[in-house]
């Protein structure tokens, strides 16, 4: 076993879940197929989500496997960088807007 | 950008047996991916045979004034094969007899051979039904001796396929060279402007998309959407179809893998990718190409890796389209680039 907890190569292995857990395995890849399919967004569009949420859950085979994907779908590197930017806004966003729960607390405990 | 052909630079992947030796060996030889033989045969397609004949496509040189990083011919202003003249009679011979309905002229730039539009006209009146030429675009700009290229074209009615990596500037940049997406735009404005590419036109024009690094081509239909909605808006340029082609993995594509060590990760991606219903339409199977100096190959690859056909008809002065559609196709792993996904070929997905 390797020495580090991410292997770049795991990646190709991630259909091997479903041999530990048949019938859940292949629920979730029938599902994830679908999810990605044309749809009432495209699948541009959906990529540009899916490399978004990757840099989010901060998942290093997310982030390779969507930035391919955007690569192979035409997706300029300036969309993919503005995606990046509205996750990291979101998740900034979702930090910052506790700062009003803090200044309730704040002002809840002071005179 | 690479400015000098693999060739001209000596380097080692300049040999074809060097080339086949690596797509032999590695992870192939290793058993981690399966021979492109063995994954064909559990469909029953080995050995692969030619159907009907309906292309001929005739390279009639290496010699082009670019040097696109991605290129499978390794072409270049250096390369010297060209197509003589005495040859191109023994392809003219061909061209009347043939069964074929569609005739390919490739290179290289096919334009940059001297007796190119000589070949053209004569060609254009053996009732060829589909007349094609590939051309880079960047030619019809650079040099005022093919300004006129469109109104020839137009004058022989010629299917154009122009090569387009992508409709923004950075990217085609990168993969063909300085300069080539202001002067594609300039050509295919020239194209629209004399009628071809137009919605109603008969003017055929299409795009050939080919991926600019290490990553497969996305669905057709959707990147010929997109392709025409940019070109359309940011140049008011029309086309007809786009052409989604893989890079499969021999000559100058295979040196850059290597070099930025995607090898694996590609061949990786072809195999997982392999669809066995795109096998029964790879071109190979209803194409023959003829080389610069008259040799016969199943495929433009299989002649940039020196593979000629298995045959005993092995070069035009010979030519028997009967005895030569009774053969066996050569394979190799670089057949997987044409069985990925929706498939590849000059003519674009197959499945």
């Amino acid at each position: 076993m390797a020495n580090n907890y991410y292997d770049a190569a795991d990646l190709r292995k991630f259909g091997k879940i479903t041999e530990w857990s048949e019938e859940l395995g292949n629920k979730f890849f029938e599902y994830y197929g679908k999810v990605f399919e044309e749809g009432a967004l495209s699948a541009r569009e959906k990529s540009l989500i899916a490399l978004a949420v990757a840099h989010v859950v901060k998942c290093p085979y997310c982030i390779d496997a969507y930035t391919k994907d955007g690569l192979q779908k035409g997706i300029t590197k300036e969309e993919m960088m503005e995606a990046v930017h509205a996750g990291a806004a979101i998740e900034s966003g979702a930090t910052l807007v506790h700062g009003v729960q803090m200044m309730n607390k704040y002002d809840k405990l002071s005179m | 950008m690479a400015t000098k052909s693999l060739k001209a630079r000596q380097d080692e992947l300049a040999q074809t047996n060097k080339q086949l030796e690596i797509l032999d060996g590695g992870i192939f030889a290793d058993g981690e991916l399966p021979y492109f033989k063995d994954k064909i045969s559990e469909i029953g397609h080995f050995p692969l045979r030619p159907k009907k004949l309906e292309i001929l496509q005739i390279n009639v040189g290496y010699m082009c004034n670019q040097v696109c990083e991605h290129c499978h011919v390794d072409a270049g202003p250096d390369r010297k094969e060209i197509m003589t003249k005495e040859t191109m009679y023994q392809c003219l011979e061909i061209i009347k007899t043939t069964g074929a309905h569609t005739l390919d002229l490739t290179g290289g730039a096919p334009e940059m051979n001297p007796n190119f539009r000589w070949f053209v006209e004569e060609a254009s009146k053996a009732g060829i039904k589909d007349f094609i030429v590939r051309s880079n675009l960047t030619i019809i700009r650079a040099n005022k001796k093919y300004f006129d290229l469109p109104e020839f074209f137009k004058k022989h009615n010629v299917h154009v396929i122009s090569s387009m990596p992508h409709y923004t500037r950075g990217k085609t940049d990168k993969q063909r060279g300085d300069g080539v997406f202001d002067k594609s735009i300039k050509a295919l404005q020239e194209l629209n402007a004399v009628g071809y590419g137009m919605p109603d036109s008969n003017l055929r024009l299409d795009l050939v998309y080919n991926p600019s690094g290490a990553f497969l081509p996305g669905d057709q239909m959707a990147m010929e959407k997109d392709f025409k909605k940019a070109l359309l808006e940011d140049f008011n340029i029309q086309f007809h179809n786009l052409f989604a082609i893989t890079n499969l993995p021999i000559s100058r594509f295979l040196d850059y893998l290597i070099a930025s060590e995607n090898y694996e990760d590609y061949m990786y991606a072809l195999v997982e990718a392999y669809n066995p219903a795109a096998v029964a339409n790879v071109m190979c199977t209803n194409t023959i190409s003829i080389s610069w100096d008259g040799w016969l190959y199943d495929c433009d690859f299989n002649q940039m890796l020196g593979l000629k056909v298995a045959s005993k008809i092995k070069h035009i002065k010979d030519y028997n389209e009967d005895i030569l559609n009774d053969r066996n196709i050569i394979i190799s792993q670089h057949c997987y680039g044409c069985t990925a996904g929706a498939g590849s070929s000059c003519q674009g997905t197959v499945a």
